[in-house]
């Protein structure tokens, strides 16, 4: 019943204990904190960087140039912002050069609202690095696919974001990690007390006891069906899926049945399932927290419009951020700048309700 | 693959006595006879890829030259190879004359310049001198100015956990010193938890383009930057061969030793101006092979004859490589999706 910042963590430790990765590192990545989430506590290769997001992009490409793989963290991706030139001198290397050279290197970055973050702690970032080509784009729900994603990363022969959903951080998985305690409270307490460093007390001398872990790899560019349905599809990805997840089920007992896509890789992303499940429903919502100006979600309606136009049932939907500068701290802002559960739920209704 | 000029001892490269020979200089001849070739054959190689520009059978061009006589001693001097034993390269876009004489085909200079898809650094992909050879450690180069003093801040971290003698080199100009990416590297270079193993070059030619330098720069030397953060560093004559040979030469034995950054501002000329947007024309600067060429002929050390020769006969190369090159295959439009990732081939999407 690991939690996502415990899932990423073992994978971490997986990492370098069996897949060659040489280090983890970012702005308090290393001890005494192991990260602004925790993320990377107990991690024998995390250290702390300076404070310059620039520098930290720098370094990992040239890593991943000198063949010395690593996982490097942009602590918000509010501040990723100021790398988006050298996110597309990674993107190039291999095509620049015609194929001589790869980039194996992953960046990861909490992302998202949800913890109340105000304007520079919860933006998102997937439709700038989803238009920014050569990279392999990532961003788990759950703690599973937190673990196997990181470990896909982590094989990658190109350029990787791992996009962590900052909302849930802490959110329990309802499958097991291969290693970890039984999925028990038991056995959460268990996992907790091996690899949770203490939060009172001298902590300068702890060290994790990690898990028996085994390898677990989740594919890049394969998308899950979290809720199978046959009225309407919601693609969606991260800390949507669990409330679409809700919705779904919620709506099922009055008759409406929604399946919902969870993406887990957003480039290159699953256009078989997501076309071959809008051929079976007719009807289509992209749901995510992005602006909706531009949004990713977009894309995939244009694609859905120039190649299903003549099969859809209904007029496909984005339901995604508002167009606003920031997310406003007050809960009010917060709830009415992104789509919540009831805006959701809108969304399925009217749009099963309309007739092609 | 190493470099015969890799292997090269500090006793092998300067004269029998240590110091100032009969001929005045401290290099023995036989090192000061090569690295004038491989000045000139830089040289020549510029000139004619301006030409190729200029008869409208390339985009664009930018270069070295005018940097022969720093970028010249610093190739002969790389440790040149594949992996974190031997040097690895992120060089901005001048760096030509440092290519020369490590091996670099002249040719292959010129299928870039003509974008053709036999071009071994980019398949016709990118501008002239942006160079990327795997087989030498020399990383893509990108027409941004600045990011290589980021990127390379990764290799020299490589550099530091591998240990060993191969250390990371990087150059760019005085002008994008301006950008926050140089004192990235000054900060990551000498952070005392893991001091990096680099040799941090700026060759300064007084431009960023048309913007003169003096009104731009607040600091003395661009070397004090590199001199706050404890780096050992020197501002150097890079137009003057032996001065940079030694200073190079010192900066090296330094950074593979002591595993710690060092920094070098060579001062140097830019003899067509910044690219062929602003005309790729003669600039009335300094020219450091004529220097060296009267220096060369009043020691005795060659000939103004065979340096004559030496021109035309490079010339003629150039001219007979320009001509082979332009018979070859531009690249197939199917391919402009190949090597988007590692083996890709075609539209994925």
């Amino acid at each position: 019943m690991a939690s996502i910042v415990q899932a990423i963590r073992m994978a971490l430790h997986y990492g370098e204990t069996h897949l060659d990765l040489k280090e983890v590192f970012g702005e308090d990545v290393g001890p005494p904190l192991g990260g602004a989430f925790t993320a990377t506590q107990g991690v024998e290769c995390a250290w702390n960087s300076p404070l310059d997001e620039r520098g930290i992009m720098g370094a990992a490409i040239g890593m991943g140039l000198a063949g010395h793989r690593c996982v490097a963290e942009i602590q918000f991706s509010d501040y990723i912002y100021n790398t988006i030139d050298l996110m597309k001198v990674a993107g190039l290397q291999c095509w620049q050069s015609n194929g001589a050279w790869n980039l194996p290197m992953t960046i990861m970055t909490p992302t998202g609202s949800g913890i109340r973050g105000s304007i520079y702690h919860s933006h998102s970032f997937e439709a700038t690095a989803t238009h920014i080509p050569g990279w392999k784009i990532v961003y788990p729900s759950n703690s599973l696919d937190a673990y196997g994603l990181l470990l896909a990363c982590m094989k990658e022969p190109n350029p990787t974001l791992y996009l962590k959903p900052k909302a849930l951080m802490r959110a329990r998985a309802e499958e097991q990690i291969p290693g970890e305690p039984p999925l028990t409270p038991e056995g959460q307490k268990l996992l907790s007390q091996m690899i949770d460093k203490p939060v009172q007390g001298d902590t300068s001398k702890w060290k994790p006891k990690w898990p028996k872990l085994t390898d677990y790899t989740v594919p890049i560019g394969e998308g899950k069906i979290t809720r199978p349905g046959e009225h309407v599809t919601v693609v969606t990805y991260g800390r949507h899926v669990p409330i679409a997840n809700q919705v779904a089920d919620q709506l099922l007992q009055e008759g409406i049945s929604t399946e919902v896509i969870d993406m887990r890789t957003l480039w290159p992303y699953d256009w078989n399932m997501i076309s071959g499940s809008i051929r079976k429903t007719g009807r289509v919502i992209f749901l995510n927290e992005e602006l909706e100006v531009t949004n990713f979600g977009e894309h995939l309606l244009r694609r859905t419009v120039d190649e299903m136009f003549y099969e859809l049932e209904a007029r496909p939907r984005l339901l995604a951020g508002e167009f606003v500068p920031g997310i406003g701290l007050a809960d009010p802002l917060e709830m009415a700048s992104v789509p919540q559960a009831n805006h959701i739920e809108k969304a399925i209704r009217e749009i099963v309700q309309e007739r092609a | 693959m190493s470099s015969p000029a890799a292997s090269m001892s500090k006793k092998a490269a300067v004269s029998s006595s240590g110091t100032a020979s009969k001929t005045g200089f401290r290099l023995d001849s036989k090192l000061l006879v090569k690295i004038h070739d491989n000045m000139v054959k830089a040289r020549v190689l510029e000139e004619r890829l301006i030409r190729v520009y200029k008869q409208n059978q390339g985009y664009f061009w930018l270069g070295g030259p005018g940097e022969e006589a720093f970028q010249v001693p610093l190739g002969l001097q790389i440790h040149k190879g594949m992996g974190l034993d031997h040097d690895i390269m992120h060089f901005h876009y001048r760096q030509g004359p440092t290519l020369v004489p490590m091996g670099l085909d002249p040719a292959d200079a010129m299928r870039q310049m003509k974008n053709t898809a036999t071009d071994p650094f980019s398949g016709g992909r990118n501008f002239a001198s942006h160079y990327s050879i795997k087989e030498w450690n020399v990383v893509p180069v990108t027409s941004t100015i600045e990011t290589q003093y980021l990127t390379a801040i990764g290799a020299g971290i490589a550099h530091a956990r591998h240990g060993g003698k191969g250390i990371t080199i990087v150059t760019g100009g005085d002008a994008g010193t301006a950008e926050g990416d140089f004192a990235s590297c000054l900060v990551w270079a000498s952070r005392p938890m893991l001091p990096l193993p680099m040799l941090i070059i700026v060759t300064n030619n007084g431009y960023g383009i048309s913007t003169a330098a003096g009104p731009q720069h607040g600091e003395k030397e661009i070397a004090d930057r590199a001199r706050a953060f404890q780096i050992p560093a020197k501002r150097i004559n890079g137009n003057d061969v032996e001065e940079s040979y030694f200073a190079i030469q010192e900066a090296m034995e330094y950074v593979r030793k002591e595993r710690k950054p060092y920094f070098i501002e060579a001062m140097v000329s830019r003899l067509y101006g910044h690219s062929s947007a602003s005309g790729a024309n003669w600039q009335n600067e300094l020219d450091p092979i004529v220097v060296f060429e009267e220096k060369l002929e009043k020691a005795g050390v060659m000939k103004r004859a065979d340096m004559d020769a030496l021109r035309e006969r490079y010339t003629q190369e150039m001219l007979d490589l320009s001509r082979k090159v332009q018979e070859e295959p531009m690249p197939d439009p199917s391919t402009i999706y190949d090597h988007t990732y590692v083996g890709q081939k075609g539209r994925y999407w």
